[in-house]
């Protein structure tokens, strides 16, 4: 785990994760300027490590209705604005970059943090962006597979010798800068499938698990496929770390956090997906088995500490800011985070 | 309420003609409703590739849209080989899983052939239930001889149509009014 920079000892990571989204607040209709939402985005994360937060991270995604395009540029401000927060990617579509300038950005960002950057690599759910950055979307697979080998073996050696499909062959290239402890903690972006987190485990990459709603128990086969074939890989599933991703709110009660964050999952997923959250599933998420963190802060500290046992992961990553929610309730939750949430996971997840 | 007719063949008239007689039957009946004919002969599709509706351009993008926005749709299929066209198939392949989850689904069959009657039982609905629809489970069925010069002359078929029709809205209304005041009782 020391490669990735975790210590299971300190208990499990609370981070906080942003798609980056820029959408209309449904209670009024209105979008706020970009420049106000990518403002609000660098003050969550500074909000996020008052309130002791281990972890934030920005996505990118190329469409309508997102603003952190650019999201390694966004998270660079992020480190300037912050001192102790690790800060990633949620997720770097490697796919449609080259992973020099990728790891050149991230190793720099890592510099400029002092250590606290990391990679998060996705192959992206929608896909205009490969028309947008001039690739072809029949090699989305291939694509995102070369690139992310490419990633690590630039992560790996300081210089590279390498040929593919997709770029022109590297012969002892040197990538700079090299980040401070020489390498970055690389995530492989995982939908929530076994199969998806089998590819994963066999390359022995730490897994970062996104996942809508459910049974935590359905995620469980995913967790197991993944360490399974890491073991099959021949690498060891206790040195490589788990995170899971979803939406979270906490509030007064369950009731009132569904109030507070159901039209925002709505509507945003209406917009962004083309379709919304049906109110059935959605009521289920207060259930205490299923793996979306919506309730009194009690009842999340449970949930959380529920998954933990099923999962036995390191880290746990809370979606909030999605469709518009507006920075006064996000700061609501991050104090409720603070104060009672995050004391309590530490508390029981800490080995020592 | 939106209701759109899809004509699922690139080729023929009689499913076009039967699709029109629907629309026709629940605009006179309804005239609040909302209707849209697609003849997928009109639209160049392309085949799905497995993205998100919303980021296919062109018919595609119109078509699969349109019918991400209606309330119900009426399918007209005819039977190619014994089963749905590819065309009307592919419609299905381009559109997310849960497409139909709060749509009200009826259809109508042309076919060449009577022994053609349970291809909409065996193979049409399983897609539709899988895709959440909430089906007309009546479906009409409509032969070679019920047609002459682009008209439908069966008289039979035409009352059946007209029950295709109003059972369509009146399914469609009856769901929405159960989905609200489910949703109105989950108060969030």
């Amino acid at each position: 785990m020391e490669k990735y920079r975790i210590n299971p000892d300190n208990g499990m990571e609370f981070g906080i994760y942003t798609l980056g989204d820029h959408l209309p607040n449904p209670a009024t209709g209105e979008r706020i300027p970009v420049q106000e939402r990518i403002h609000d985005i660098i003050n969550y994360a500074v909000l996020a490590e008052q309130a002791g937060v281990d972890f934030f991270s920005v996505g990118e995604s190329h469409q309508e209705y997102f603003a952190t395009q650019a999201h390694a540029v966004v998270l660079s401000a992020i480190a300037q604005a912050t001192s102790k927060i690790k800060i990633a990617s949620s997720s770097t579509i490697i796919s449609t970059s080259d992973p020099v300038r990728v790891y050149e950005n991230f190793a720099t960002l890592d510099l400029i943090s002092n250590g606290r950057a990391e990679i998060v690599a996705g192959r992206a759910s929608r896909v205009g962006l490969f028309d947008l950055l001039g690739y072809d979307l029949h090699n989305y697979e291939d694509l995102f597979e070369e690139k992310f080998d490419l990633l690590r073996m630039i992560n790996e050696n300081e210089i590279v010798n390498w040929s593919g499909e997709f770029r022109k062959p590297l012969r002892d290239a040197q990538v700079l800068p090299r980040p401070v402890d020489g390498s970055l903690p690389i995530w492989r972006a995982v939908g929530g499938t076994p199969a998806s987190a089998m590819k994963a485990g066999y390359a022995g990459v730490p897994m970062f698990m996104a996942h809508l709603g459910g049974a935590a128990s359905q995620f469980k086969r995913t967790v197991d496929s993944y360490r399974e074939a890491a073991r099959a890989g021949g690498h060891d599933p206790a040195q490589l770390p788990i995170a899971t991703a979803g939406f979270f709110y906490a509030a007064e009660n369950s009731q009132q956090a569904l109030k507070e964050l159901y039209p925002h999952i709505n509507e945003g997923m209406k917009k962004t997906n083309g379709g919304g959250f049906p109110k059935q599933l959605f009521a289920q998420g207060v259930d205490p088995h299923n793996i979306m963190n919506i309730g009194s802060p009690q009842q999340i500290i449970e949930k959380i500490l529920y998954q933990h046992e099923v999962f036995n992961h390191q880290r746990y990553v809370a979606q909030i800011d999605f469709g518009g929610m507006p920075m006064d309730n996000i700061k609501k939750n991050l104090e409720l985070i603070g104060t009672e949430i995050l004391p309590a996971i530490k508390k029981y997840t800490a080995k020592k | 309420m939106k209701i759109v007719g899809l004509s699922g063949s690139q080729i023929g008239s009689k499913t076009r003609v039967a699709v029109t007689a629907t629309l026709k039957a629940i605009s006179e009946k309804y005239p609040d409703v909302e209707t849209t004919l697609i003849d997928l002969a009109d639209y160049k599709m392309e085949f799905s590739d497995g993205r998100n509706y919303l980021d296919y351009e062109g018919d595609t993008g119109f078509v699969t849209k349109t019918i991400m926005e209606a309330d119900a749709i009426v399918i007209g299929t005819p039977i190619f080989q014994a089963s749905i066209p590819a065309a009307l198939k592919n419609i299905f392949d381009l559109l997310p899983v849960n497409a139909f989850r709060d749509k009200v689904v009826s259809m109508l069959v042309t076919a060449g052939s009577a022994k053609h009657y349970m291809v909409a039982d065996t193979q049409l609905k399983p897609i539709l239930a899988y895709m959440k629809a909430q089906m007309v489970q009546t479906f009409v069925f409509i032969l070679e001889e019920d047609f002459y010069q682009k008209e439908i002359i069966n008289h039979d078929v035409i009352f059946r149509l007209e029950r295709l029709a109003e059972d369509t809205v009146v399914l469609t209304e009856t769901f929405t009014k159960i989905r609200e005041e489910k949703e109105a009782a989950y108060d969030f």
